[in-house]
């Protein structure tokens, strides 16, 4: 028999609208399989008091025949970016090992107001830079398929947690694939959607033109579900877009008879895994069995995507990560040698390698002399890999790819070399730096067992054509159905 | 050899909003520290600026009033330095694309007109204050937020000005329209006025500009000037001693009235613009800027040539009337009420000036209304212009309707020439000696009959009827 906490999100809602299940139990379950997990590292910080309060006041509502809707008692939990009021909110860094959330962030009131059940944090890469969750500073998640591998990141401990089964869901955010990759190196589902779909109010800052809040699922219709209740101007944030996209969860099994599906040539090429590669095509044909018109497209600013990215990205984070001076928040390390010491004490102390070295590449870029030449030029470049992807458009409703070059690698196999690193996420940032949604999800294993994520791209607020290709495909395979080893009870 | 300076004004002026520029926090001056704070003013994780458009209409009108070009599409832009009073190690401002270019502000500087370009106008948030506080043990400094993200506007002068009066004049005349504008209250006590200065240097006919220092902490307007002048003869004394001019920024130390040279390492900046990703674009519609346009309120230029030409007042008066926005409402206000423009000012001038004594005219008891009608009352000759000016004191101090008192208590002038006559009569025959002497030539007598004639009527009697009854019957 499966456990409570194995099923999805979906199932789970619908037993607790019966009354078959309790947010109770499946609370406990969770936390259950947290502690049986623990040495996945998928959590920071684990608030089971707080997620019982809640469970109970849950069930006090569903028996009360009050249930607030759909997310009314699942058990959830956030990656550590986004602040929760009372809780702390470390973003995976030393400089805000203690910080307490004096406020909740657009999402998490959302959540909360949804009545859904904040089981605690989840580990990230530090500040969310890092494609493998191994720049945390308390230590990496690993993956449930084979915890000498990295799940992925920067949204690791979400794909950990929702793949191991100690949360039926997750929050991530994805700012150059920081959800899609985790998601398909563990084997979720993981959706990252139009810039400015949901707030960012409260969500720590990484490179704001390209960050992004969105579900991490054991399938579709679990992110669907999910992201009805996390999208939605918020009137905080002024990049949120005040557009009535259409529903995620309405027509989600319609089907993709007649939708066109572009491959874009340029990802099928040199540095993807033979593995990968051959998955994402059986993909392709399932597709065009079930009715889709493939057709080739060409994306071809793609060889500049990653470079454009970490100009524009290290540059926004050396501004936003500024705020951590010791002065008023976060950890503060002062000599009495004034305040210039105080800055270089504090930001030494706190900030990892990683964080320092995107600050300084950052730094450098917007320097006077250098601006032009660098971030000027990565805008431009910005533009014609927006323009390339409206030509896909023209020709296709969404894209397939795969979402990462590679199935998940060895840990520590690529810490130290930033840039092998910084490959992993070739596939992922084209999405983020054009504004489009992508969807990643389970396309297969390799045959060491790792989990294959397919990607799918579409236009500008195109969420609900993606859930439902993402539906069509899931239906014919049970990939998103397999659980990992360790979280079999 | 003779030098000539080249002074450029960079001005902040604090715009009049009730909250901040990017959170709904209150700009209110004097509170305790920090309580004007929120998650975004403070720099909190996560916290993201939201636009307070209010403050984009008070620049508009600022710039619009500076004859400037508003661009229908400005850029927030973020200026990255470290300092304990900028929360989020930048400040949002505007760089490369501000709000309003090419403008220019005409001002009088002993009697002759000069204008004064304007390069740019741009807005900005306001930083916190570090507070040192000595009495605290050791050295610890604090930091004061809430005037952080208090909306400010920057406007940039062209660098045209020649002297520290010309400096001083530029301010008080941008001050003035800013606050006619009601933009800003012109505070330089307080911070909601500031000024910094760039300052060289060069030969007579020189076209090329010598190196400029910057002054700031000019926090008063008898500094502007002081300062400045300092400045531009200390310049030309390292010239003349055969040193060059250094690049610097400079504070003026008002007890020594010197500038000083700021340690220079505090001023090797690099800010690294660059555009704000977290606010769109500020696009203005070419409708709104139009109409902003076209409500746009009397300047007080324009104000003081219609109270010359339309009203008749001196030109002297009318600069009176229009250097304080509080003033000049006064002043219209009450000529609403009553025609007579020129009576009006001389009250306001001379009388209601004096009776306030520093305080605002909003805190007297007398208002413009009230004025005008006691202004009506001499000009109709229902009283005398000294029972004007005793109730005049007491609508100041206490208030009420000037036609109701003078009904209430009687003060309205005998106009009635029989009863006149009567009180003519019983005075000439009190004062035989007066008489006499008149009669005998010593008409300057007549003053004082007079004098006696308003006493016996208790001051009510019409002087103009008084005088041509005493004539008549002494002649």
């Amino acid at each position: 028999m499966t456990a409570l906490c194995d099923l999805s999100l979906t199932a789970l809602s619908r037993a607790l609208a019966r009354g078959e299940h309790e947010s109770s139990a499946a609370t406990e379950a969770c936390l259950a399989r947290a502690a049986d997990t623990k040495g996945l590292g998928a959590y920071l910080l684990i608030d089971a008091e707080g997620a019982r309060r809640q469970a109970a006041a849950a069930d006090l509502r569903c028996r009360a025949g009050q249930r607030l809707g759909p997310l009314d008692g699942v058990p959830l939990a956030l990656k550590d970016i986004f602040l929760t009021a009372g809780l702390k909110t470390t973003c995976g860094s030393r400089i805000l090992e203690d910080f307490v959330a004096p406020y909740d962030a657009t999402v998490v009131r959302r959540l909360k107001d949804a009545g859904a059940v904040v089981l605690g944090k989840l580990s990230m890469d530090e500040f969310a830079m890092g494609s493998s969750n191994e720049h945390c500073a308390f230590g990496p998640a690993k993956n449930p398929w084979d915890p000498t591998r990295v799940p992925g990141g920067s949204s690791g401990g979400s794909a950990v947690a929702v793949a191991s089964g100690s949360a039926f869901a997750a929050l991530g955010t994805d700012t150059g694939g920081s959800i899609r990759q985790p998601a398909a190196l563990c084997g979720v589902v993981g959706l990252k959607p139009t810039y400015g779909r949901v707030s960012r109010y409260g969500v720590i800052a990484f490179a704001s033109s390209l960050d992004q809040v969105g579900p991490i699922t054991k399938d579709v219709s679990d992110c669907a579900l999910l992201l009805e209740t996390i999208a939605g101007h918020d009137p905080k944030d002024s990049t949120s877009a005040p557009v009535l996209a259409a529903s995620a969860t309405e027509g989600l099994e319609a089907g993709v008879k007649g939708l066109k599906l572009g491959v874009p040539k340029e990802y099928f090429v040199a540095g993807i895994d033979p593995e990968v590669r051959t998955a994402v095509e059986r993909a392709i044909a399932t597709y065009a069995g079930l009715g889709a018109d493939i057709v080739e497209v060409s994306l071809p600013h793609t060889e500049y995507a990653i470079a454009t990215y970490y100009l524009i990205a290290t540059a926004e984070a050396s501004s936003n990560l500024a705020r951590y001076d010791g002065v008023r928040f976060g950890l503060r390390r002062d000599p009495g040698r004034g305040v210039r010491d105080m800055y270089l004490q504090t930001r030494a102390r706190g900030f990892g390698p990683e964080v320092k070295r995107r600050i300084v590449l950052g730094t450098y870029v917007l320097s006077a002399g250098y601006y032009e030449a660098y971030y000027d030029r990565a805008q431009k470049v910005r533009t014609l890999i927006r323009r390339d992807f409206a030509a896909a458009f023209a020709k296709a409703d969404l894209l397939v790819t795969p979402t990462s070059p590679t199935p998940a690698f060895r840990l520590g196999a690529r810490l130290a070399d930033p840039l092998q690193m910084y490959l992993a996420d070739i596939f992922t940032v084209g999405c983020n730096l054009a504004g489009i949604p992508g969807l990643s999800l389970p396309c297969g294993f390799a045959n060491d067992g790792m989990p294959i994520g397919l990607q799918l791209l579409g236009p500008a607020w195109s969420e609900a054509t993606l859930t439902r290709a993402g539906r069509a495909y899931e239906r014919e395979h049970d990939w998103s159905r397999r659980r990992p080893p360790l979280a079999r009870p | 050899m003779s030098f000539e300076a080249v002074i450029g004004l960079e001005v902040h002026a604090q715009l009049l909003t009730r909250s901040k520029l990017f959170c709904g926090c209150a700009t209110a001056f004097g509170a305790s520290p920090n309580v004007h704070t929120c998650e975004v003013c403070l720099g909190m994780p996560g916290a993201l600026p939201v636009l307070n458009r209010e403050a984009v209409t008070l620049a508009v009108r600022a710039a619009l009033a500076l004859d400037c070009t508003v661009h229908e599409r400005s850029q927030w832009a973020r200026k990255n330095y470290f300092y304990p009073d900028l929360p989020k190690g930048y400040q949002i401002s505007q760089f490369d694309r501000p709000l309003a270019t090419h403008g220019h502000l005409d001002l009088e500087v002993e009697g002759s007109a000069r204008t004064i370009d304007i390069l740019r106008i741009h807005m900005e948030e306001d930083a916190g204050k570090n507070v040192h506080d000595d009495v605290l043990a050791g050295s610890r400094s604090y930091v004061d937020f809430n005037r952080g993200g208090v909306p400010l506007i920057e406007i940039v002068g062209a660098p045209q000005i020649r002297s520290g009066a010309e400096a001083a004049a530029y301010m008080r005349e941008l001050r003035r329209t800013l606050r006619f504008l009601d933009v800003c209250d012109g505070n330089l006590e307080e911070g909601s006025l500031r000024c910094d200065a760039n300052v060289s240097i060069r030969k007579v006919g020189a076209t090329t500009l010598g190196t400029r220092t910057e002054l700031k902490n000019i926090n008063s307007f008898r500094f502007v000037a002081a300062a400045i002048d300092f400045e531009i003869h200390r310049q030309i004394a390292v010239v003349e001693a055969g040193d060059a001019v250094v690049q610097e920024t400079r504070l003026w130390d008002a007890q020594a009235k010197v500038t000083r040279a700021m340690r220079s390492k505090e001023e090797a900046h690099d800010y690294r613009y660059f555009p704000d990703p977290d606010l769109p674009d500020l696009v203005l519609t070419a409708a709104a800027i139009h109409s902003a346009r076209a409500t746009l309120p009397e300047l007080p230029a324009a104000k003081k040539e219609r109270f010359v030409d339309a009203l008749g007042l001196t030109a002297y008066d009318a600069a009176l009337l229009t250097e304080e926005p509080e003033l000049c409402r006064f002043f219209e206000a009450a000529v609403a009420g009553h025609k007579n423009a020129k009576g009006i000012a001389n009250w306001i001038l001379n009388e209601l000036l004096r009776e306030a004594r520093g305080q605002p005219l909003a805190a007297l008891k007398l208002t413009p209304e009230s004025l005008a009608e006691l202004v009506r009352l001499i000009d109709d000759g229902t009283i005398s212009g000294k029972i004007a000016k005793d109730l005049f004191a007491e609508l100041v101090t206490a208030g009420g309707a000037p036609a109701a008192l003078v009904k209430e208590r009687g003060l309205a002038q005998l106009v009635d020439t029989a009863g006149i006559e009567a009180t003519v009569d019983a005075v000439l025959a009190a004062n035989a000696g007066s008489v006499a002497a008149y009669r005998a030539g010593k008409t300057n007598i007549l003053g004082f009959l007079v004098g006696q004639v308003m006493k016996a009527s208790g001051g009510k009697a019409n002087p103009k009827i008084v005088n041509e009854v005493l004539r008549r019957r002494l002649g």
